[in-house]
């Protein structure tokens, strides 16, 4: 009897949170168009959470590609298709791991910060203070940052994408020695800019706002102690990459399933 | 860092990204086959259309001269129809025969066009009238059994014959 009705607590707990969350979503949407009207806001935010993790998502992009050229070419040797590893590489970063593996690592590295600087600012009563100053802190805090992850992820899991192709041609043709004609070649007849580069921007576009708004939700909900903070940006990096990787699976079954 | 200094390097991130995504569709994606080039329309009807897929090449003597763009079944006469596009600059006789090939022994397969004799050309629209359906591997080692069982019985049988 106590089994189920530790179950049903749960449960009502887990939809009151859903709901909250969803609330929270349409306040936060309600705040955009303000949060436009100060360009220079969301300038700063790209600023911060784009070109602050360049770094990361260049080295890891790059390790990608040359770790997926090593072991595609020994995938493929056997069938006498090496010269498609160009293909290979490209359709794997295009379709899924650019997007995916950005979001991931955007959720660690931007995510975590956004948590804790959301979290640290209501532990110090920051926003409170703004909200008795007449200022809406949803347009002055928290949607610059919405809109600056919803636009720093795709172009960070492009860069990802291309990057990898790169190094995937380092390794590939400079060390291993397969045709660079064909590598090149295939890829440009059998990648469609649509289909594979356009469905991965719109992957990595929702991503985006799913890895950002959790940041922000947990970092706006989170106790005012150290321990909450701590909490917190582990709950967004645990919630970012569950969702996205649900999500993931949703978007592909939606985009890849017919050929 | 100040004011303009956060506006250049945001634009500096932008930019990246842009030639980024430029690259890939270049380099690494058929933009450079994009363009909307003038093409006319023409169906042919197969037996057996194999493993044709939308959006496969139509070849004459190797070159890409069009696409596949749309794969139906005929509901009177079951016949597969293929729509094909091709490109305006390549016209070819009334009479041209179609085949389904493949491309390298287990590759995608594709429309490859033979030119006929005949003086007038293809209009838009137009049915290509020579067709051949694509092999079928099962066809292939059926009809090989068969052919092998007769041979074994028409031996056994001679030998027997003149006993």
């Amino acid at each position: 009897m106590n089994l189920l009705a530790l179950i049903g607590a749960r449960s009502i707990v887990a939809l009151r949170n859903w709901g909250h969350a969803t609330l929270f979503f349409i306040e936060l949407m309600k705040a955009l168009p303000a949060a436009l009207r100060r360009p220079m806001l969301v300038i700063t935010q790209v600023h911060a959470i784009g070109n602050r993790s360049l770094v990361i998502i260049l080295a890891s992009g790059m390790a990608v590609g040359f770790v997926l050229a090593l072991q595609m070419y020994y995938a493929l040797v056997p069938y006498g298709a090496a010269d498609s590893l160009g293909l290979v590489i490209n359709l794997s970063l295009v379709r899924e791991l650019g997007p995916v593996v950005t979001a991931l690592l955007f959720a660690g590295r931007a995510g975590t910060s956004l948590t804790a600087e959301i979290g640290l600012m209501k532990a110090g009563e920051q926003l409170s203070a703004m909200e008795l100053m007449a200022i809406d802190p949803r347009a002055r805090v928290l949607a610059p940052r919405l809109l600056g992850g919803m636009f720093a992820m795709p172009i960070l899991a492009i860069l990802f994408s291309t990057i990898g192709i790169l190094g995937a041609w380092a390794v590939g043709v400079g060390l291993i020695g397969i045709d660079a004609g064909s590598f090149w070649s295939i890829q440009q007849s059998r990648v469609d800019l649509v289909r594979d580069i356009g469905n991965g921007i719109v992957k990595s576009a929702v991503f985006g706002v799913i890895c950002t708004f959790v940041a922000l939700y947990q970092g706006h909900e989170t106790q005012a102690t150290p321990e909450g903070v701590a909490y917190a940006t582990t709950r967004t990096v645990v919630f970012s990459s569950l969702a996205v990787l649900g999500m993931d699976f949703i978007l592909t079954a939606l985009m890849f399933s017919t050929p | 860092m100040g004011k303009k200094g956060i506006e250049a390097m945001v634009g500096l991130f932008v930019l990246l990204g842009v030639v980024a995504l430029l690259f890939l569709a270049l380099k690494a994606a058929n933009l450079a086959n994009f363009g909307k080039r003038d093409t006319y329309t023409v169906s042919a009807r197969f037996d057996n259309i194999g493993g044709l897929k939308v959006r496969a090449p139509v070849r004459s003597a190797g070159v890409s001269v069009g696409r596949v763009t749309r794969i139906a079944l005929d509901p009177k006469t079951y016949q597969g129809v293929v729509t094909l596009e091709l490109d305006s600059h390549y016209v070819f006789p009334k009479d041209s025969s179609a085949k389904i090939l493949t491309s390298g022994l287990l590759g995608d397969q594709y429309i490859g066009l033979e030119p006929g004799g005949d003086e007038k050309n293809f209009a838009a629209g137009d049915v290509i009238r020579q067709t051949q359906s694509a092999v079928v591997l099962e066809n292939l080692i059926s009809q090989f059994l068969f052919s092998k069982a007769a041979d074994a019985g028409a031996g056994a049988g001679a030998q027997e014959g003149p006993k």
